[in-house]
């Protein structure tokens, strides 16, 4: 059994969700081999070289990689995949643009998102907004998976020392092309991977006010998030949402300031270690789920919470 | 040009589902059931490509029960021109409703095919991606801006870090993303006019595809309930708690 894990990065620097991939994969057990399919991404090769656990490293350089669009990208997974028992890949906006046309040009079905790994051919996943878990097995000759990063705890970065091999293949669709990216720029840590996450939702009132969560989040060095409440009232932007649509956390600590807790954004935060919930109304249902609550004007709370950390 | 949009009947977002006793699944008995939102956006960015005289016509599609036509007929009220139903019992994967669509495309040729981002059931995120690949188009997944000009389209993305755009040449793949558009409701005339336009009925078999699957769902389980919190007093007494019994600050 092997395994291909395809690299998340941006030509510079490799994503630590393909770390927690890279752990799913030794749970399946087996060699591992990472794909990094891009345009002089040599370093990113070099870095997955040494993730613990890699056999071989696949550098797949080509200028009709270098934005990752999946009419380029899932021919060569495929090509490559069919020597492979798995192919996996983060469930990031890449993982997930990529992987569905692999499976089909496999055509094999896929699994998405799985939390945990029960054998080689069958895995976890959440369905319905992460309000029940489905167990699946999979018949499929090449199993294609994409994981959620936060259901595994992320290999070491360090301490291998796989072979880094070239790969001619080049795919060019000529279907796509990319135009331009906008990218958010924040110096606080990255919300998928930060220990400790402070959301605001709709009770922030605007989007001034998340003054108050990034001034109590950098003295918890915490990522700063949001409900899709907030998102959609314009006070923050979009790549902020934490929930089913948005990005899943399971940090040690989530703090949720002003956001009622609708299924929706607790598909994104439930599984944080603790979760504390400071509202006014103390019937939102996010103190259901919450270990610690403190019923309070966050206006009041937020910034004494602030003083006293 | 003819835009295809795929829609799908699931448990309306607001409910609660409950996993049935034997863990065979979610018991949808007697539950509300609703047009799945990404794909009221969907049906909402067609109407609009259709208003500013870019589209021509707009045929719907959903795959699924007979009660699916709830679903196609609210389309129809919020502007689709006509529909297609795929009726089939099973609790189809994604791969084999890509391959029905696949079929539908082949016989409708469509410019532009829009799907929502991922049905709030199964949680999938596939179908879109799926079809592209079976037929060689170019994909546009969560798309926030669709822009048409000429022969390519122009899409906008949400990603990870913030946005992306790409241009596709037409035909293509789009699916939406919440920020897409915010969808209309239908009005009482529409509803009543939508009656009367036609809805197509045909199966799995007369579109001559398998919809054999690899993956077995073996069971479903409720989620490990997280045990009970306390309500604190003060923030003084959260930031004790914080870094005295749970250690986290």
């Amino acid at each position: 059994m092997t395994i291909l894990v395809l690299a998340e990065h941006d030509n510079k620097v490799l994503a630590p969700a393909t770390l927690n991939t890279v752990a799913a994969a030794a749970k399946i057990g087996g060699d591992i081999h990472v794909l990094v399919a891009g345009q002089g991404a040599g370093p990113v090769a070099e870095a997955a070289a040494k993730i613990a656990g890699v056999s071989k490293v696949l550098n797949a350089d080509n200028a009709a990689y270098a934005h990752q669009l999946p009419e380029n990208i899932a021919p060569l997974v495929a090509e490559l995949g069919k020597n492979y028992s798995h192919i996996l890949a983060a469930a990031t906006s890449n993982g997930k643009n990529i992987l569905p046309r692999v499976a089909a040009a496999l055509d094999v079905d896929q699994i998405s998102e799985i939390i945990s790994v029960e054998s080689a051919d069958t895995f976890k996943r959440p369905i319905y907004a992460g309000n029940a878990i489905a167990t699946v097995q999979s018949t499929a000759a090449i199993k294609v998976i994409t994981v959620r990063a936060t259901g595994f705890d992320p290999v070491a970065a360090e301490g291998g020392s796989a072979a880094v091999e070239a790969v001619g293949a080049a795919h060019d669709a000529g279907t796509s092309s990319f135009v331009s990216e906008e990218l958010a720029k924040s110096d606080r840590p990255e919300l998928t991977a930060a220990k400790i996450v402070v959301s605001g939702g709709r009770g922030m009132q605007n989007g001034d006010n998340f003054k108050h969560l990034y001034a109590l989040a950098d003295k918890l060095g915490a990522a700063v998030g949001a409900s899709r409440a907030a998102v959609d009232a314009g006070f923050v932007p979009n790549d902020m949402q934490v929930g089913q649509t948005g990005k899943i956390v399971a940090p040690q600590l989530y703090i949720a300031v002003g956001i009622s807790g609708a299924i929706q954004h607790l598909a994104g935060m439930k599984d944080s270690k603790v979760i504390v919930a400071i509202n006014k109304d103390e019937e939102a249902p996010i103190f259901q789920v919450a270990d610690y609550g403190l019923v309070a004007d966050l206006f009041e709370a937020v910034p004494e919470l602030e003083k006293l950390v | 040009m003819k835009v295809l949009v795929a829609v799908k009947r699931v448990v309306d977002y607001n409910v609660k589902v409950r996993v049935k006793a034997d863990n065979s699944g979610v018991d949808l008995a007697n539950v509300k059931m609703s047009m799945n939102p990404f794909c009221e956006i969907a049906v909402e960015e067609a109407v609009r490509l259709k208003e500013k005289g870019v589209a021509t016509e707009i045929v719907v599609v959903s795959i699924g029960p007979s009660t699916a036509q709830e679903q196609l007929r609210t389309a129809l009220a919020l502007g689709a021109d006509r529909a297609i139903l795929v009726e089939s019992a099973e609790d189809l994967t994604s791969l084999a409703v890509a391959k029905l669509l696949k079929a539908v495309v082949d016989k409708e040729q469509p410019q532009l095919v829009i799907l929502g981002k991922q049905a709030i059931d199964s949680d999938n995120n596939q179908t879109g991606q799926m079809l592209a690949a079976l037929s060689g188009y170019g994909q546009g997944t969560f798309a926030s801006k669709v822009e048409v000009s000429g022969d390519t389209v122009a899409v906008t993305r949400e990603i990870d870090g913030g946005a992306q755009t790409v241009s596709l040449k037409l035909p293509a793949i789009v699916t939406t993303d919440l920020r897409l558009n915010e969808p209309r409701y239908a009005s009482l005339p529409n509803i009543m006019k939508a009656k009367k336009k036609p809805l197509e009925t045909l199966t799995p078999d007369a579109l001559g595809v398998s919809t054999a699957s690899t993956n077995n769902t073996l069971k479903v389980e409720a989620p490990a309930a997280r045990s009970a919190g306390i309500k604190v007093k003060s923030v003084a007494e959260l930031v004790e708690k914080l870094k005295n019994e749970a250690k986290v600050i």
